[in-house]
């Protein structure tokens, strides 16, 4: 397994995410663009108007689905169009780092970045540095590991699977259907 | 016409949740008389062979409590999804792995290692001796189940039908579930049965909630004594209200104690601890990095904090490093 063998993954290459604030770092991503210069490509950016409004659940969310590791660009201190939300992703990017550690995952794998509309150079130093790291690094694999956590769990499945099938030729009775016709939004209402 | 069948079963629980069947006090009468209990093995004496009689699909509805975390509570999950038309997880535990789930952070052998042979308090006479998972005995086999590497919540093994969160469950919170149960009122599959709204909501210090909360230092329930009026956020306490759904009755914040997370998230949060550490890390007052860490300081234990319920069912999971195999 890919995952197991941190040394060698022939072939592999980092998959990052990154989230770029629409009023510095993507516009320097453009400006990069315009400019010609090149990064490496194993980044895929998405645009949010604010590093504010990164939510850790999509740095989560990239981890668990396959991403090696993410990155996030926002205005300098001080520049954020909306006043303080680069100052909120700082702060949580504090904490989501400490997490990420505790459950193994290394903190080179997520980074924050002040990177200016001005900054194309920038983009492609940091993304060029993000995609060296993480290649040393190596391959996160989280969905693969997923698959292999529940391992433990197949050779059970597949005896209940064939209990259930005997038991249906058995007694013949089919499941009646869940009685749901009368919805309610919640009991407690 | 016969009652409709229901069973009580747990699994990786601490039996605080069996205990909330019967802090429904004399409306437990009402629930006794309108339904047959066909398996409560905490209360009353059945085998599993039993269970593994009746045929599929008669149990009306099995309230399972606990996280899965063993051979044996898999194959109960099993069973019991094969034998009820509804599969109800029962308490924090069953819906998201509860404290149990917290487990999830340590490899099965390091586990094992310290409360078989480490721990101070073991008393087998300073032997290592670990359970055996099979043992013959005048030719008769026995066997022991097997713990998992994972913790899992309920739905991660079986399909589940509907969520009763908390730990326990508030009294009102499975009288809801039961009422719905037998008057066939039942919300669509896959419901929490519970409020969709945060705890705030519900909160009687809901006024006080300052509009920009502010942390300049973080204190742990023991580290003051809490104003039992203002809001624990305005207090400099991590309370999970903001993140938690409502339907407890706010009992923690009632008894002066912030809000743990139990009942979960609302149906529109996929990971709790992310989603309060965002909210409360995001609002601590400093701007420099060191300052902002001095302050984060005072939350020793994040996972601990954030995940205390919901570890099992969080996007990771688990920590992702640890093994798979035992070791």
């Amino acid at each position: 397994m890919q995952a197991t063998s941190p040394p060698t993954h022939a072939g592999w290459q980092p998959r990052i995410v990154a989230f770029f604030c629409n009023w510095c770092t993507y516009t320097a991503a453009d400006l990069a663009g315009v400019s010609r210069l090149k990064y490496a490509a194993n980044i895929r950016v998405i645009r949010l108007m604010c590093s504010g409004r990164v939510d850790p659940q999509f740095i989560l969310d990239a981890l668990t689905r396959g991403a090696d590791g993410v990155l996030i660009g926002g205005c300098h201190p001080g520049d954020c169009h909306y006043v303080e939300g680069n100052y909120k992703m700082l702060r949580r990017f504090q904490m989501l780092k400490r997490m990420l550690k505790e459950m193994g995952i290394e903190d080179e794998r997520v980074r924050l970045e002040w990177i200016s509309a001005a900054e194309g150079e920038k983009v492609k130093r940091v993304v060029n540095e993000m995609v060296a790291q993480v290649q040393r690094l190596g391959p996160l694999g989280i969905p693969q590991k997923f698959d292999d956590w529940d391992k433990e769990m197949e050779h059970f499945a597949a005896h209940v699977a064939a209990q259930e099938a005997a038991g249906a030729c058995a007694c013949g009775t089919k499941a009646q259907p869940a009685a749901q016709s009368n919805k309610m939004e919640a009991a407690h209402a | 016409m016969p009652k409709p069948k229901v069973a009580f079963y747990w699994c990786a629980s601490c039996g605080g949740c069996e205990e909330t069947v019967v802090d429904l006090a004399e409306d437990i009468l009402g629930v006794v008389e309108a339904v047959d209990i066909v398996l409560w093995p905490v209360a009353m004496d059945f085998k599993y062979k039993d269970l593994e009689a009746m045929p599929d699909k008669s149990i009306t509805a099995t309230l399972l409590n606990g996280a899965i975390r063993s051979t044996e509570q898999e194959e109960m999950a099993h069973l019991l999804r094969r034998k009820s038309q509804f599969l109800i997880a029962y308490g924090s535990c069953a819906v998201s792995g509860g404290i149990p789930g917290l487990a999830n952070q340590f490899p099965r052998e390091q586990i094992l290692k310290y409360n078989y042979e480490d721990a101070p308090t073991l008393g087998n006479g300073g032997g290592k001796a670990r359970p055996q998972l099979k043992f013959t005995e005048n030719g008769r086999e026995v066997s022991l189940p097997q713990l998992h590497n994972v913790v899992r919540s309920l739905d991660q093994v079986v399909e589940v039908d509907y969520y009763v969160p908390g730990c326990p469950p508030t009294p009102n919170i499975t009288k809801a579930a039961i009422t719905a149960l037998l008057e066939g009122k039942l919300p669509p599959k896959g419901s929490v049965i519970a409020p969709d709204i945060a705890l705030c909501d519900e909160c009687p210090r809901k006024k006080t909630k300052p509009a920009n909360v502010s942390f300049t230092e973080f204190k742990r329930p023991h580290q003051l004594l809490a104003d039992p009026e203002l809001c624990f956020l305005a207090q400099g306490v991590v309370c999970m209200g903001p993140a938690t759904r409502s339907g407890c009755g706010s009992q923690c914040p009632g008894g002066n104690m912030p809000c743990t997370g139990c009942f979960g998230p609302t149906s529109r949060v996929r990971d709790q601890g992310l989603k309060i550490m965002s909210s409360i890390c995001a609002n601590v007052a400093p701007k420099e990095e060191e300052d902002i860490a001095k302050v984060l300081g005072g939350i020793p234990d994040p996972i601990g904090t954030f995940y205390r319920y919901g570890l099992a069912k969080s996007l990771l999971r688990r920590k992702v490093n640890l093994p798979s195999n035992g070791k």
